[in-house]
């Protein structure tokens, strides 16, 4: 089981060229809006005709530009959860999810999923008078019917509110999890990407930057495009000093690189890994600004005698910020923890 | 009163409305589809006759229709039928005249209709004759009905093309609009005002219904 993806497509000045290939997992498209993730998705599904290449589903091609193959959404057997779930405004939840069937009149599948999903006493409700939580869930219920060999996901939780996102998240992992196929997870924040995707691919401009396991990308981002994607802030531009030390230029430090390191263009380093006190390339620091968040205090600082002008952060919890608390602080960025990024 | 012209007027009005409304309907969908230059001339062409006068659109129907010319002369020597001079010559000259209304606002409210829907349709399996009967036509319906009511209410006002291709002859191709026209020439005043009021019932009744659909569409919101 497996999906093949490698197609080329213009749309006035933008141009998608992807290519990857995902087993029975979920493959998170991780990028800015306008990266051609949803375009991606689109083409699988089939409502987006690819100008070249080939999508082959489990050895079977849903489209092939030398062959000739296009076959029309409906016989690619797909199921696309929209953004804002598309759920037919005139339809009941129950005819809804009796449009995903496959084989017309399968009563006993229908009310199978409505059951497992919760959604049986809300049968005769029309898809306004839901809440966001719901309305998922019919999407989902009414893609299960029409037992889907791919599911693709598109944005699936930015339409709902903040504290609804967390449970109708979990109920989504569990139903990719229970149909055991492949996924296409399109999505721009990260944590998300994280909980619920086996690989990542960063993409940007229509093009695969990177593509690994989620840890692979989120603990080595090779560009600076995938560090800010998978959430690092303090991304500094920086030159060679020779003998394994570089400059980073926006704070104005002298970096000590881990041994036999290729000599980057950017150096990143995330709020976390910035470690209090002394230690390698340690820095005197002054405290610019002071950001007070929940359960976390995130401290911008400035390298004292340094010209660089731009402060980078590190962030620590309540209890060790009110140990530290002035308005200069030591600190260190050792160098294991050090993103060595490309442009 | 002779009530056969507020018959004629009604069964003109109804039969011309009901192609309208799927002739409009189906233009309306697929010059949506087609590449802009087409879409243009087509949009042009469809919306015509709403900003000709009815004189002209009289003149042009009989340049076509007229037992002389082309399809006129057809009709006749293959059925023996003349297009011209009958009651149900009316509708012709009603169908064009009421087009661009039905066109013009089925096209609106196709434009409005999110086509996520009809793509979510597809990945679901569902034909595209489905979607259109079944998505398509049931979410845009305030918008198609408020077409076919606009053009049912011009339908039974439409007087010039009408007069032009019909004529008027008392029992047989007279409507209202014509049936007025010619008691007032005729300075039959009494008659021609009872006819003025049942015009005017009629399509004060009919704008009440259009404007209860809008506050109903309105509502839904």
């Amino acid at each position: 089981m497996s999906l093949f993806v490698d197609i080329e497509k213009r749309l006035g000045d933008f141009h998608l060229k992807t290519r990857f290939e995902v087993g029975e997992e979920t493959l998170a498209l991780l990028g800015a809006s306008g990266s051609g993730k949803s375009l991606t998705l689109q083409c699988v599904a089939g409502i987006c005709k690819p100008d070249q290449g080939r999508i082959i589903l489990d050895g079977e091609p849903l489209f092939d530009s030398e062959r000739g193959i296009d076959l029309p959404p409906q016989r690619r057997q797909v199921g696309y959860l929209f953004q804002d779930y598309a759920l037919f405004p005139n339809m009941t939840v129950e005819k809804n999810i009796c449009c995903g069937l496959r084989e017309k009149g399968d009563r006993a599948l229908v009310e199978e999923t409505m059951a497992t999903m919760g959604l049986s006493a809300l049968c005769h409700r029309r898809p306004h008078r839901l809440s966001g939580g719901e309305r998922q869930r019919v999407a989902l219920a009414r893609i299960l019917v029409g037992r889907p060999r791919l599911l693709l996901l598109d944005e699936p939780f930015s339409a709902l509110d903040s504290h609804l996102r967390f449970q109708v998240e979990r109920e989504t992992r569990q139903v990719i999890h229970r149909l055991g196929k492949t996924a296409l997870l399109v999505s721009h924040d990260r944590d998300e990407v994280f909980r619920l995707a086996q690989k990542v691919a960063v993409v940007k401009g229509g093009r695969v930057l990177q593509m690994g396991t989620r840890h692979q990308v989120f603990e080595r981002p090779e560009t600076v495009t995938a560090a800010r994607l998978t959430g690092c802030k303090n991304i500094s531009r920086a030159v060679d000093l020779g003998g394994g030390e570089l400059h980073a230029l926006d704070w104005g430090l002298r970096l000590r690189l881990p041994a036999g390191a290729e000599i980057p263009d950017h150096v990143g380093i995330r709020l976390h890994d910035v470690v209090l006190g002394r230690g390698e390339n340690q820095a005197e620091c002054r405290v610019v600004e002071v950001v007070e968040d929940p359960f976390s205090v995130t401290a911008m600082l400035l390298p004292l005698g340094g010209e660089g002008g731009v402060p980078f952060g590190i962030t620590m919890d309540k209890e060790t910020w009110r140990g530290a608390e002035s308005d200069r602080l030591t600190v260190s960025l050792p160098a294991g923890s050090l993103l060595l990024l490309k442009e | 009163m002779d009530w056969f012209p507020l018959l004629n007027s009604l069964r003109i009005a109804l039969i011309s409305t009901v192609v309208v409304f799927f002739g409009g309907m189906f233009a309306a969908y697929y010059v949506a589809k087609t590449p802009r230059l087409v879409k243009g001339i087509l949009d042009v062409l469809f919306t015509l006759p709403l900003v000709l006068p009815p004189t002209v659109v009289g003149y042009l129907l009989l340049r076509v229709l007229g037992p002389r010319r082309v399809l006129g002369r057809l009709a006749l020597e293959l059925f023996g039928l003349k297009l011209t001079m009958t009651w149900w010559s009316a509708i012709f000259a009603t169908v064009v005249v009421i087009f661009p209304l039905m066109y013009r606002t089925a096209r609106g409210a196709f434009e409005s209709f999110d086509e996520r829907l009809a793509q979510a349709g597809q990945t679901l399996g569902l034909s595209n004759t489905y979607i259109f009967w079944r998505i398509r036509i049931p979410v845009c319906r305030q918008g198609l009905l408020a077409g076919t009511v606009l053009a049912f209410a011009r339908a039974l006002g439409e007087y010039g093309a009408t007069s032009m291709v019909a004529g008027y002859t008392p029992g047989r191709t007279a409507t209202v609009s014509t049936t007025v026209y010619q008691l007032w020439q005729t300075g039959n005043d009494q008659l021609a005002l009872q006819w003025v009021m049942v015009n005017l019932a009629i399509s004060a009744g009919v704008l009440v219904a259009m404007n209860l659909l809008e506050r109903k569409k309105e509502a839904k919101r």
